[in-house]
């Protein structure tokens, strides 16, 4: 059951079990964006205020299984308060993190053709490892066990593919 | 429908033989033999199917129905008595006419949607579903709905004990068309009386389209008991290969009902501005049909009917009454299970919430059993937002399954209660 703890370290658990910045902020003002895994049926619906380049604010909804549900936790905890800059290069890490050790398993098992698919169906392109900086995932490392179960990896991007479509929508917006 | 009942007098399964007929029940998963609960997604293959399809590969394999050599005659005289060894299999009166093979169940759904129901319906049309139906029985109605400009799609409720409710079926019936009903649910393990809305559906004008997908392969089925008048299922839901599905039709429907896709085969002549369709089934049997595969099923149906669909579903259902006894006796309370208890309407399909650990978590600690479980909605969306659970975690039976893999499944259930605390 080694695989399994590592997968279900005890941070996540807590986040599941005590989810951090959960509910809903009134929309409008805030932006509200849901992301949707039709083969699962797991959601997340998250709520976000952008003012003067800084994600000033974050509230998360929805339901699923405990990977998605603490990745947006543990997510709308290191993101809150955050430059959007900033906020956007951790997405850019986190994915980065999953795709890395992905790519490891693939080459360790022989199989697979380095070709992953997020839970939107867009590749996931695998990053180099010196690019990634673990440090500064902080407790989002914590994550790192879900890539030995690629199915899951879905699950844990979740609410940070539906964080960069809000950023995105807010962009398109303000422009 | 007499035979679907568990007191059946038929001598009890060996299971420990018959596991020996599944080459892919050796395979260790995390160090632990498979505990394979996962039949009502897709069966597992006896040895004897993949057989019968290496060595059609590799004596016999042609394309059908064109060429004049041996083994173009044989692989066509293959793929035909197929036809016949699935109507046998189901009691179908006319197999050589009414058996038309398609992919899977879906596109034998999507074929009486877009055949049948194109030219026998129009904006307006009443249309009665079930609240249980799979996707596939339920969204080809709709996307034919959109196409005619609306239909009235009316739908039989589930009850809190999974059962369909029933009492207000005339009602329901009134100026019904088209009556398409799941004859097990994949998500409950419900039997309905497929034969009593049949026959009040008819009475009420209406034709009845069954899904089989579930109860072909797990009790005895006759067209004629059944009463419906289109019947669809999978070969590889069956013990047969994937690529397969069945549909049977009633000649009289069949002979009448235009084209799904154009292509070779289906036809009789083609001119540069018409074409004239091939009788039934060819008509619906556009091009290269899944040969292989039909020899597969044909050898899956030989091996059903040698173990003996009595025998299965009164062992299925001995061990389902097994299972929700042992499930209620260790876990409680802590445990929900849908659908109706065990007797003779609930197949051997288990959906289950455990605490309030998700049907994802769950499914993925039983992995690390070997237990094969299925997280989800089963694609019975509808279904589940009645039952109020975004998934639930589905162990579903097999001819060879026994009470150690509901032991291996429990104590998987408890060691994820315990991981979560």
């Amino acid at each position: 059951m080694a695989d399994l703890e590592e997968l279900y370290r005890e941070i996540i658990l807590d986040h599941y079990r005590s989810p951090r910045n959960r509910g809903e902020l009134e929309s409008p003002p805030a932006h509200r964006v849901e992301g949707f895994n039709p083969l699962c049926g797991d959601e997340v619906v998250i709520s976000m205020v952008v003012e003067g380049g800084t994600l000033a604010d974050v509230k998360i909804g929805g339901s699923g299984c405990s990977i998605s549900q603490s990745s947006a936790s543990l997510m709308s905890a290191a993101v809150k308060g955050k430059p959007v800059g900033e906020v956007r290069q951790l997405i850019s890490t986190f994915k980065g993190m999953m795709s890395i050790h992905e790519a490891s398993l693939d080459h360790e098992h022989g199989v697979g053709d380095g070709h992953e698919f997020d839970g939107n169906g867009a590749e996931v392109v695998p990053g180099e490892p010196e690019q990634i900086d673990l440090e500064q995932l902080g407790e989002l490392a914590a994550l790192q066990g879900v890539v030995k179960f690629p199915v899951r990896i879905k699950c844990a991007t979740l609410s940070w593919n539906a964080l960069a479509q809000g950023l995105d929508e807010v962009a398109a917006e303000a422009s | 429908m007499s035979g679907h009942g568990s007191g059946s007098s038929a001598a009890p399964l060996n299971t420990e033989a018959l596991r020996k007929d599944f080459p892919l029940l050796k395979r260790v998963v995390n160090g632990r033999p498979v505990v394979y609960l996962d039949a009502a997604a897709s069966a597992l293959q006896p040895q004897s199917v993949i057989d019968a399809m290496t060595h059609y590969y590799e004596t016999t394999h042609a394309n059908v129905h064109r060429g004049v050599y041996a083994t173009a005659e044989e692989s066509t005289a293959l793929y035909e008595r197929a036809r016949l060894v699935v109507g046998r299999f189901i009691g179908a009166p006319d197999p050589a006419h009414e058996i038309v093979f398609t992919k899977n169940t879906t596109e034998s759904l999507n074929l009486v949607a877009q055949s049948w129901g194109r030219a026998n319906l129009r904006a307006g049309d009443a249309v009665l579903l079930t609240e249980m139906e799979h996707h596939s029985n339920m969204v080809p109605w709709m996307i034919l709905s959109e196409e005619l400009g609306g239909l009235d799609l009316r739908y039989i409720p589930v009850d809190g004990t999974g059962r369909l409710v029933l009492d207000d079926l005339d009602r329901l019936l009134n100026g019904v068309r088209v009556v398409a009903v799941s004859a097990m649910s994949n998500v409950l393990g419900t039997i309905p009386p497929v034969r009593l809305i049949a026959d009040a559906a008819h009475a009420a004008g209406a034709v009845v389209v069954a899904d089989g997908a579930q109860l072909v392969p797990h009790a005895p089925v006759s067209i004629d008991q059944l009463g419906a008048d289109f019947l669809a299922f999978s070969g590889h839901k069956t013990m047969g290969p994937t690529g397969i599905g069945v549909l049977w039709a009633r000649r009289s429907l069949l002979d009448d009902m235009p084209p799904f896709l154009g292509g070779g085969g289906m036809i009789l002549d083609v001119k540069l501005d018409s074409f004239r369709p091939a009788p039934p089934p060819a008509r619906f049997e556009a091009g290269t049909p899944p040969i292989a595969e039909a020899v597969g099923l044909t050898a899956a149906m030989r091996y059903l009917t040698e173990v003996g669909m009595d025998r299965i579903r009164a062992h299925e259902a001995a061990l389902t009454d097994y299972a929700l006894g042992r499930l209620e006796e260790k876990l409680g309370s802590d445990c929900r299970i849908f659908g109706p208890p065990a007797g003779p309407d609930r197949g051997g399909v288990i959906s289950l919430e455990y605490r309030d650990v998700h049907a994802h978590d769950l499914a993925q600690v039983l992995d690390q059993f070997g237990v094969c479980v299925r997280p989800g909605h089963h694609c019975a969306k509808p279904l589940m937002r009645k039952l109020g659970v975004q998934a639930t975690a589905r162990a579903s039976l097999s001819l060879f399954s026994d009470e150690h893999d509901i032991e291996v499944l429990i104590e998987g259930l408890l060691e994820a209660g315990r991981l979560f605390g």
